[in-house]
């Protein structure tokens, strides 16, 4: 498990250069060139279970969710972040990737800490110390749980037909 | 209860009497935007499609622009896939390439009006801000499953309330304005807020409206909105729509409101937001005379005929420097067709410019107008993100259709008060 931290106002471009939206979309496809501009090594190295810690603003910009979809593919466990942008935030959630809000967090990481997550419990360790984050919507959870918003809709179609 | 702007249009989507900020409604809106990702989201949903269809073939509306005409096999199999989802399931409304940009093609063609709730998997959306709707961006697999159930879910947000005072003096323009206002928020200034803009609105054009809430999601707003007043009712019945055609949705006096900005529009000065960050906002005295390369006129933020007009005026017998690609983008065949009869596109051509098809063209890199390592381009456009142009050792500055005719002129970055 590693730590990948980054600094403020991370945005798509960064996460997934524009050039490639209409001819990546698929997780193979978009795997490759994940944070290529930020962070070259990323692609290559991410192990699934990896942690990212950023700054304010995480994933400001275009609508595009290939970097959503792109780290919930590698296994990213979380992304910790000060702040998110809101397009960015709820393509997450539908993707089923967990983004977790916490700035206390990301400005106690020192180089070569490690992070755990507890999502149930709602903490996050980074080094030796330990942070609550609120607990999302209900709504917002089922979402989540189903494994994103397609699967979730999928299923409630599916009731619905049932039972109709 | 006194509500806001989106307090009020999330509560009447959602069937409520009131809402607060941070409940979450279920809503169903008027229309969902699609462009080129619609063969993505089409093929995300294809077999539940088959099983189930779509819940309402009134409500996506699919415009291609992004990539168009297609630069490669790839992005033409993608056009090519949408054409045969939009016969497949009878969509009514479709627009194939050349008819603009989708943001502009949106309003033209009528698909927004005051008060509606507009979803689009794209984030500049948030345009039809200008028209009093409650428009913003979304991601493909939402616009995906909306295609299946029609609705979804929405957090009602907080909202700042800015008010304007007094008016521009041109030549600065509703850009430096929105620029300007990013610069002092910071680029995650409104992040989930829903904007309300008050005060002296009416000495803005609805060009000038759509120009500034095109720009809201830079600044990680949810909407910018603006009220019903004279210039809206006469755009809307320019386009069709008498009084009785829509109901306008305001916010109430006494409404909640997480945070007050007044913003004195007579201080504006010509600006310009330098690399990499749209809020690394400067006067442009303070960065005259860096040279460029290429000057980008036009995209969903600034390719209205308005804007094509300030640029042809500057450019009226004079000539692009040497060395300088002037890149002209109308936002949609109308605003073309428009600037061809009135004289303004052959006044571009004479001074050099390229003119380029009503889409997207360079402005998100995918082709036309890419740009190569170390080339600086001005650009009337709203990202001026590392690597957007498609080079990410290329620099983006952004500024007004004022500033980067002037600066095409010159060659170098110029405040568009020099040249006359
Ligand atoms: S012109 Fe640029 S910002 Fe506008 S919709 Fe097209 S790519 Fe997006």
């Amino acid at each position: 498990m590693r730590v990948w931290k980054y600094g403020d106002d991370i945005n798509t471009d960064m996460l997934f250069p524009g050039k490639y939206t209409y001819t990546c979309a698929t997780a193979e496809e978009i795997k490759p060139h994940l944070l290529e501009d930020l962070d070259p090594r990323f692609a290559t190295e991410v192990q699934p279970g990896d942690i990212i810690l950023a700054g304010k603003n995480f994933g400001c910009g275009s609508s595009r969710e290939q970097p959503a979809l792109g780290l919930r593919a590698v296994g990213v466990a979380a992304v910790v972040a000060k702040s998110f942008s809101r397009i960015f935030y709820r393509a997450a959630i539908n993707q089923g990737l967990l983004l977790v809000e916490c700035p206390q967090a990301v400005d106690a990481y020192a180089e070569g800490d490690g992070a755990t997550l507890d999502p149930a419990a709602g903490t996050i360790t980074v080094g030796a110390k330990t942070f609550t984050f609120p607990k999302l919507p209900e709504r917002i959870l089922a979402i989540r749980d189903a494994g994103g918003l397609l699967p979730y809709t999928l299923a409630r179609l599916k009731e619905q037909r049932e039972f109709a | 209860m006194p509500m806001t702007f989106a307090e009020k249009v999330l509560a009447q989507k959602a069937g409520l009497d009131s809402v607060v900020p941070g409940q979450i409604v279920t809503v169903r809106p008027d229309h969902v935007l699609m462009h080129d990702n619609a063969s993505a989201i089409f093929g995300k949903v294809a077999d539940a499609l088959g099983t189930y269809g779509i819940a309402n073939r009134e409500m996506p509306v699919i415009i291609l622009d992004h990539v168009i005409p297609a630069a490669s096999e790839k992005d033409a199999a993608g056009h090519k896939k949408i054409r045969q989802a939009v016969e497949r399931f009878s969509l009514p409304h479709f627009f194939d390439i050349g008819r603009g940009i989708c943001h502009q093609v949106m309003m033209e063609e009528r698909f927004v009006r005051p008060g509606q709730l507009i979803l689009g998997s794209d984030s500049h959306t948030c345009t039809y801000g200008a028209l009093g709707a409650f428009a913003t961006g979304i991601d493909r697999t939402e616009a995906a499953a909306l295609l299946l159930t029609g609705e979804t879910w929405l957090k009602v947000p907080n909202t700042f309330r800015i008010v304007l005072r007094r008016a521009l003096k041109p030549p600065v323009s509703a850009k430096d304005l929105v620029l300007s206002l990013i610069g002092k928020l910071g680029a995650d200034g409104a992040d989930y807020r829903a904007v309300e803009f008050h005060g002296s609105v009416g000495t803005l054009s609805m060009d000038d409206r759509m120009t500034i809430a095109n720009m809201g999601v830079e600044m990680g707003a949810k909407i910018f909105v603006f009220p019903v007043d004279h210039s809206t009712r006469e755009w809307l019945s320019s386009r069709g729509f008498g009084p009785d055609a829509y109901e306008p949705v305001w916010a109430d006096v006494a409404a909640t409101y997480e945070r007050e900005i007044t913003f004195d529009l007579a201080e504006i000065v010509p600006v310009v937001a330098m690399p990499h960050k749209v809020d690394k906002v400067k006067p442009v005295t303070e960065v005259a005379g860096l040279p460029i390369q290429q000057a980008l006129l036009g995209t969903c933020t600034n390719g209205r005929l308005a804007d094509l007009r300030i640029a042809a005026d500057l450019l009226k017998g004079k000539k692009v420097a040497p060395g300088v690609r002037l890149l002209a983008l109308p936002a949609s065949r109308e605003v073309l067709q428009e600037a061809i009869a009135s004289g303004v596109v052959s006044t571009l051509i004479e001074a050099g410019a390229v003119v380029l098809p009503p889409g997207c063209g360079p402005c998100l890199g995918a082709h036309q107008g890419a740009l190569a390592p170390g080339e600086r381009c001005i650009s009337t456009a709203n990202r001026n993100f590392k690597g957007r142009m498609g080079c990410k050792e290329a620099e983006i500055v952004l500024a007004s259709p004022a500033t980067v005719a002037a600066s095409a002129i010159t060659g170098v970055i110029t405040d568009p008060r020099e040249v006359g």
